[in-house]
């Protein structure tokens, strides 16, 4: 019977994780429950326009700061809007703010940590003193101060975002790096004669991922939180746009007399966050080979 | 030991030089002229004239650079536009109120977490353990500025107990500044308490299967004195440099907080000057907190080396 | 012998940098090795032992050019390796390969152990590429795998199965020497026993050239046609099997035969044993490195210097007063026990024939 070098990659999921490892994510309830609220967040984004009841636009001066009723399930805001809608809406601005800024981050942030783990001497040096430079300002600060200097818009606060959630993931790819470069297959991978470049991509990388899987799904939780609470401050998602976070700075004005508008958006931001948190610790127990 | 701090301090140049030119270099991530935009709000000639010689932005860039770190060497982070004021003077004035609610807020949060953390480890696995569980991960994923309004909404609103906004100063009204600050520094504090309430548990979960802890309960002591003497003590120490290390994430936090609360602090500072587009203020702000994190770091390493002997050598 | 070795170490040294001032210049260095230097024959297994901390891995992988050295030089079928340029020494690769001890960590989790065998296929281009899952099937059937086996992943295999996907991978390249460092010691008794002996099989179907590092002697014992004997980075004895195990020369080699465990309870053993513990590798003894623990030591051992002396029959060894040293006979544990039966019964599993089972019915 023939050898079968390539099995086959019938499922995809195994490319970040191995099988086991997904068991093991399922056996943990609140792991599911993160995964199961994730989906269902993708999905509402994806499907805004079919799952809105209204549109997220459409003002009324008729329904202005109505309580949630049979018509505006989760009642209106002070420009008559309906409050499911642009929640429903206000999924796209987060989930993508969400992604694209971790994106961003990895793009970055992950050749640079290869880099610096891989090759180690003054390039490490340099891009460790770099990264601890800009770790030592406060997240959101150095976030807003990006901002600032980019101009308000959702579009610069994601790219806000995603550079200053940049050298998290160079520290944990280097890290990642250094542990995996001692370990001895690396030798092993030399010793058979391969070149440096193909250690670094066949063996190393492919070995950094999971963590890394991990790393990002918390760091779309925290980027969601960044930019609810830079359109919050007025300085991401611009209005009328829908944005959870702008949704609560119109919020607080009206808090005595319609005080719906609060709530809603809060706990749309607090499940979505919730989700990817309880995901992400159920993947990174999963790895750990100690936990049960 | 002064070996290692002398390493230490060395490590830190190359960090700090970067850091200044991260912040250096912010300005120009502007579009267009820099004096045009520096000038803020209203840029008559003679103003656009003062700035461009007050930032020597005719010269070359590096040229620039090396004025602007001479003055921040000097304690000149330059002149807030909206204020008129040097930006270091305008920051100092400022940080006393986010400092107290920082404490406060850092208090609240050992508080809360360490018990929560030693609930959690003693009781493990039982319901107690998956409730404290629970309640540290939504500490972490609420959006605090909305835990703020939903405070707002309970006391201030519905039961009027508390001042939704505005604060007092502890030298004027010392209850009415309690009333102020007691909700900022909540949200403060319980945004920080689930991350210590989890590193608590494992740091004490650790202790408790350690076997000097198993060597205690031979010994025949009991249950309590095992936790709070023995266990407690080794499981604590990282987590009181943790809180000081938590304390620059309180600053972040604060931004937020005084935006929701309305509080002159240094948090609304900087929102305020994004707004004003008075830049020279936030780019101040941003080294201000970078180099007091840094210093933080490096007193919680020491520390942290001062009370454990095995990390001397 | 008129035939040229096929590997060589000539003056092999290796130093560590242990300590280094603030600003980065070596304070204090370990020798971990100190000037060894030996030749591997072509098909023969030398053996290379000592306690932890000898520094014979290291010699693996200097052997190996894995690590650098700091002096000396290693010579592949006559040609220098060590001054080689990157790319023309990862192609020299192929011809030294190495088994690992640990087989749970030599083998990337994430590649199956089709994948891991075929890389090197496909380094060294030895067959072309339609022709390499043929040729992983060969390699695995060579180690007792089956050719199934290739596209499952290394945790799926027990122990000893993944030191024989390693040993595949590390013959996929048609090497002429390969190093196995400590290849057996993480694995169980049993399984050390069929490891053993795959190795040897292979070696005499393939040609093969191994350095066998270990601190097991038995084992050694049974695979080895010579053996290099290390102590704190220098060599003390050299010599066929035969002659290091039944005429050892230096106190260090009598000492570990001594140690050697024995299976045959009650058996008449001489003991000799070594004084104290390991010397720190980074301040090790004036002159002969072993006078601080030697049971023969005496005033000149702290002075005279540690140099190999080989004869022309091939022993070597490091110690000048061998000759006054008691004989060495009754170090080994026998192989003769009081009962006849379990005699019987280690010959059965020693040479496992038909006869042996009708004896022990």
């Amino acid at each position: 019977m023939e050898a079968v070098i390539h099995k086959p990659v019938a499922n995809p999921l195994r490319m970040f994780f191995t099988s086991r490892t997904w068991r093991r994510l399922a056996r943990r309830k609140s792991a599911l429950f993160g995964l199961v609220v994730v989906l269902l967040v993708i999905t509402v984004a994806i499907l805004a326009p079919v799952l809105a009841p209204y549109d997220p636009a459409a003002q009324s001066w008729t329904a202005v700061r109505q309580p949630p009723s049979a018509q505006y399930w989760l009642g209106t805001d002070e420009a008559g809007r309906d409050i499911l809608s642009r929640i429903i809406y206000g999924a796209r601005a987060s989930l993508m703010a969400g992604v694209i800024s971790v994106g961003i981050a990895m793009a970055i942030g992950v050749p640079l940590g290869l880099a610096a783990g891989f090759v180690g001497g003054l390039l490490d040096g340099f891009i460790s003193r770099f990264t601890d430079a800009m770790l030592a300002c406060p997240f959101l600060i150095l976030a807003i101060a990006f901002a600032a200097f980019l101009g308000p818009s959702l579009t610069n606060a994601m790219l806000a975002i995603g550079i200053t959630a940049m050298p998290l993931f160079v520290r944990l790819t280097r890290g990642q790096v250094l542990s995996i470069k001692a370990e001895d297959y690396i030798e092993a991978a030399r010793a058979v004669g391969n070149p440096q470049w193909r250690i670094a991509i066949r063996h190393i990388l492919p070995n950094v991922l999971p963590q890394l899987m991990v790393q990002a799904t918390l760091t779309i939780a925290s980027a969601i939180i960044a930019e609810a609470s830079m359109s919050f401050l007025g300085l991401g998602q611009q209005p009328p746009a829908p944005s959870w976070g702008s949704m609560l700075n119109s919020a607080q004005r009206f808090l005595s007399n319609a005080p719906w508008m609060a709530l809603w958006p809060g706990m749309a931001i607090f499940f979505t966050v919730l989700s990817f948190n309880l995901l992400g610790d159920g993947l990174r127990d999963a790895l750990d080979p100690r936990s049960k | 030991m002064t070996t290692l701090l002398a390493r230490r301090l060395l490590q830190l140049l190359p960090t700090l030089f970067l850091l200044s030119l991260i912040i250096f270099s912010l300005q120009h991530l502007l579009p267009g002229d820099p004096a045009l935009v520096l000038a803020g709000e209203n840029p008559d000639p003679e103003t656009i004239a003062r700035i461009r010689a007050a930032y020597h932005l005719d010269q070359p860039i590096f040229v620039q650079y090396l004025f602007w770190i001479q003055g921040v060497l000097t304690g000149d982070l330059g002149e807030s536009l909206r204020h008129n004021q040097p930006v270091l003077d305008l920051i100092l004035q400022k940080l006393p109120v986010t400092f107290q609610l920082a404490v406060m807020g850092i208090l609240i949060a050992l508080i809360l977490g360490i018990a929560g953390g030693l609930i959690s480890a003693v009781k493990r696995d039982t319901a107690a353990d998956y409730a404290t569980n629970v309640v540290s991960l939504a500490g972490i994923s609420i959006p605090n500025f909305w835990f703020g309004i939903m405070l707002i909404l309970f006391f201030s609103v519905h039961l009027g107990w508390l001042p939704a906004s505005g604060y007092v100063s502890p030298f004027n009204n010392w209850r009415m500044n309690l009333a102020t600050t007691i909700m900022p520094a909540f949200v403060l504090g319980t945004g920080v308490a689930g991350v210590i309430m989890r590193h608590t548990r494992s740091a004490m979960l650790q202790a408790l299967e350690s076997d000097y802890v198993r060597t205690a309960r031979a010994k025949g002591l009991s249950e309590r004195t095992v936790i709070l003497k023995h266990a407690m003590r080794n499981a604590l120490t990282p987590i009181i440099t943790l809180g000081a290390l938590e304390f620059g994430a309180l600053l972040s936090g604060a931004v937020l907080t005084e935006q929701i609360f309305t509080i002159p602090g240094f948090g609304k500072l900087i929102v305020d000057s994004v707004f004003n587009r008075d830049y020279a203020v936030v780019q101040g702000v941003v080294l201000f907190t970078a180099v007091f994190y840094i210093a933080l770091n490096l007193l919680a390493d020491i520390g942290y080396i001062l009370v454990n002997p095995r990390l001397r050598s | 012998m008129m035939a040229e070795p096929v590997l060589e170490a000539r003056g092999l040294e290796k130093r560590f940098v242990v300590k280094k001032t603030l600003l980065g210049r070596p304070l204090l260095d370990v020798r971990a090795v100190d000037g060894v230097s030996l030749s591997l024959m072509p098909g023969e297994t030398l053996a290379v032992v000592g306690e932890s901390g000898c520094g014979k891995s290291t010699v693996g992988r200097l052997l190996a050019r894995l690590i650098e050295p700091t002096a000396g030089k290693v010579l592949l079928d006559g040609q220098d390796i060590t001054s080689l340029g990157h790319e023309a020494m990862r192609r020299q690769r192929r011809h030294i390969q190495l088994v690992f001890q640990d087989p749970y960590a030599s083998l990337n989790p994430r590649m199956t152990v089709g994948q891991a065998i075929a890389e090197p296929l496909m380094l060294h281009e030895v067959v072309p590429a339609a022709h390499r899952a043929a040729r992983v099937a060969e390699l695995l059937d060579l180690v007792g795998l089956r050719p199934e086996h290739a596209s499952r992943y290394p945790h799926e295999f027990s122990g000893g199965q993944r030191q024989r996907v390693v040993i595949a991978r590390a013959l996929a390249p048609q090497p002429k020497v390969i190093i196995c460092d400590e290849a057996v010691s993480a694995l169980d008794v049993s399984i050390q026993a069929q490891i053993l002996n795959l190795l040897k099989d292979l070696q005499a179907k393939l040609g093969l050239s191994f350095i066998f590092i270990s601190h097991n002697l038995s084992a050694v014992k049974h695979i080895s046609d010579r053996v290099a004997v290390m102590y704190l980075g220098k060599l003390v004895e050299l010599g066929t099997t035969r002659e290091i195990f039944s005429e050892p020369r230096h106190p260090y080699t009598r000492a570990l035969l001594a140690a050697i465990p024995a299976a045959v309870p009650n058996s008449e053993r001489k003991a000799e044993g070594l004084k104290g513990d390991l010397p720190s590798p980074l301040e090790p003894p004036e002159g002969c490195r072993l006078h601080t623990r030697c049971p023969y030591a005496r005033e000149a051992c702290k002075t005279v210097p540690m140099v190999l002396d080989m004869e022309p029959s091939g022993h070597g060894n490091a110690c000048a007063f061998w000759r006054e040293l008691p004989p060495a006979e009754g170090l080994l544990p026998q192989a003769v026990s009081r009962d006849p039966k379990l005699d019987r019964l280690f010959a059965a599993f020693d040479e496992f024939t038909p006869r042996a089972m009708e004896d022990m019915a």
